[in-house]
């Protein structure tokens, strides 16, 4: 079967994964830092027992509980998708990702939906301390759910603690800790789950502008701001580290990825940052010199964000793509070519599972065998090459150059837009003139779509920028998919589109609703 | 049944819970309504289980293994 049969099923089903994890993920940050700024705020309240801060904590807990009914399970859809347009990957990555997800639904249902009851039906029935536990439990357990989520997606971006097994035909567990506690996979819960604590905080301090805008229940708007603002900056800075970190992990496990982030064509020592530039066309990008029309650059710091190091060398698109002997860097056509040899196995151990012949099977077995040293090397030297033996050109490795180097950019640039309005409000807030600066309040309110736009730009980052792999240099997408219909997964492209959009209309709908009608009034004595 | 009861306290907990809802009411019905459009079409029409056609772990295997090594690029 020719690979260009497969690609309009591909197509369909990147795009509708794409779109399914886009719209999932408009819920889920919000999720996750709003939890915690509730759970700062309930705090407060159990500590002081103003009853003005149980009811500042009951209004966001409403907003958090719109949220989380509207988002939950959206992200089943996901898993729907793996086991029908997705079933060969489903199958190759084996219980790497069955454990994580299976944690995952345990502990989600469990911990969530036990202490959300507790949260919500909670007040006046529980004791103050026991409904505080079990607030904190949720926020925690939203971000635990998060973990083995982004542990499976870490995993894919860069395969650690895992065996190929030729029997099987599917990747199996050989070290639990190594799948959890990979450098990928720390840096990316950190990451990922930091993003929804600044998108969090940006809500709250938005929603609370508003109220200040309208001279509204002033004084739950200013005191919601200071806690979100605190944490917004807190996790704002964080960001910065993570992605840094996050930075040095593509440098070594993704350089393609990297390299695309950064349109950067021709390696060198020393390689100069691009801070902003505007992209020639496709056709036109062959070097470093004429990749853009015009760019500002800064000399060395993307040597320094890659390795640490402000002479070490980047790798450039072409370095990977033609290789690069002097670096170590081999060629893609060399690693395409290594691949067949990988995959040419595989199929010498179907023939021969088809003949019954057991001698010839046990050859393939013992070479993917890491436990020999004829093993070590087929791995190291063809099976880690396994999924370019699926691509037709070297071309095919590039992701969308403009789509990443763009995505990277308005991420990066609004994190650093996010420090900045964060400690400009808790300057004005701490002088009390907060309410006088009409204009920041109305910036503050507009920047909460702008930490949506981040968020997704950044995971665009992370997914575009990976392409073709599903799975890093083992699965590209071409083989991954299931050999379905085209035609059916474009139906469910179009279902989805119209239940996620009317999700997200009712979503802002009923949140806009009870945002105007705010919080409880205080009782009267 | 008795209100010491713990299992007794836990329904009445999440029944009177349930019962006092206002705006809780509208969000389950969301949801309600969503998970039988997930369930009850989107996956029973529209998302069959590729793999769930094989009767064994082997069967499965030896599919796959047929997939990832009948691509020609």
């Amino acid at each position: 079967m020719e690979v260009n049969d497969f690609m309009s099923v591909v197509d369909w089903s990147r795009a509708q994964f794409a779109m399914t994890a886009i719209y999932h993920w408009l819920f889920v940050p919000l999720t996750l830092g709003l939890g915690f700024i509730i759970a700062f705020m309930e705090t407060i309240y159990y500590k002081t027992g103003d009853e003005f801060w149980k009811r500042t904590t009951k209004f966001w807990m409403r907003l958090f509980g719109i949220n989380f009914a509207i988002g939950v399970a959206t992200g089943i859809i996901l898993e729907f998708e793996f086991g029908t347009n997705w079933s060969n990957y489903s199958h190759f990555v084996g219980d790497i990702f069955g454990a994580p997800l299976a944690i995952e639904g345990i502990m989600a249902f469990f911990m969530e939906s036990t202490f959300i009851a507790i949260m919500f039906f909670g007040w006046n029935k529980v004791s103050k301390g026991f409904h505080l536990a079990a607030t904190w439990l949720t926020a925690i357990g939203a971000n635990l759910s998060a973990l083995w989520i982004l542990v499976a997606n870490a995993w894919m971006q860069y395969p650690a603690g895992t065996a190929f097994s030729v029997e099987t035909a599917r990747n199996e567990m050989t070290s639990f800790w190594d799948v959890l506690l990979s450098p990928v996979a720390i840096d990316k819960f950190l990451h990922t789950t930091t993003s929804g604590y600044v998108l969090a905080s940006v809500f709250v301090v938005g929603v609370s502008a508003w109220f200040l805008l309208r001279r509204r229940d002033r004084r739950m708007a200013r005191c919601s701001m200071v806690i979100a603002s605190v944490f917004g900056l807190v996790s704002a800075v964080f960001l910065a580290f993570t992605g840094d970190s996050s930075g040095v992990d593509i440098a070594r496990t993704q350089p393609m990825k990297l390299a695309a982030m950064e349109a950067h064509y021709d390696g060198e020592h020393g390689a100069p940052l691009v801070a902003f530039g505007i992209l020639r066309p496709e056709a036109g990008r062959t070097n470093n010199d004429d990749a853009f029309y015009w760019k500002i650059q800064i000399p060395k710091l993307l040597s320094v964000m890659s390795f640490h190091d402000a002479d070490a060398f980047v790798p450039g698109i072409n370095d990977l793509l033609d290789g690069n002997p002097e670096q170590g860097i081999l060629s893609t056509r060399e690693k395409i070519d290594r691949g067949r040899v990988a995959i040419g196995e595989l199929a010498v151990y179907r023939d021969a599972k088809q003949r019954g012949d057991t001698a010839a099977m046990q050859a393939v077995i013992g070479k993917f065998d890491a436990s020999t040293a004829e093993g070590r090397t087929f791995l190291d030297e063809y099976y880690r090459y396994f999924g370019y033996g699926y691509l037709s050109s070297p071309g095919q490795t590039v992701p969308d150059v403009p789509l990443v180097f763009y995505s990277f950019r308005v991420m990066v640039g609004a994190g650093i837009y996010f420090i900045a309005l964060f400690a400009v409000l808790l300057v004005l807030l701490y002088r009390r003139t907060i309410e006088h600066r009409r204009w920041l309040l109305w910036v503050t309110l507009w920047s909460i779509p702008l930490a949506y736009i981040a968020s997704q730009a950044g995971w665009i980052v992370a997914e575009v920028g990976r392409q073709p792999w599903v799975v890093q240099n083992l699965l590209p997408t071409v083989a991954a998919v299931s050999r379905i219909d085209a035609g059916s997964v474009m139906v469910t492209f179009f279902i989805f589109v119209a239940l996620f959009t009317t999700l997200l209309i009712a979503e802002v709908m009923i949140m806009t609703r009870q945002i105007r009608i705010g919080p409880d009034k205080p009782e009267k004595k | 049944m008795s209100g010491h009861n713990p299992i007794y306290r836990v329904y009445r907990f999440y029944a009177d819970g349930f019962r006092s809802m206002t705006l809780g009411r509208t969000l389950w019905g969301l949801i309600l309504l969503k998970l039988f459009i997930m369930f009850a079409v989107l996956r029973l029409f529209f998302f069959p289980d590729i793999l769930g056609q094989f009767k064994t772990e082997e069967a499965k295997s030896d599919h796959v293994l047929e997939q990832l090594t009948d691509i020609q690029p």
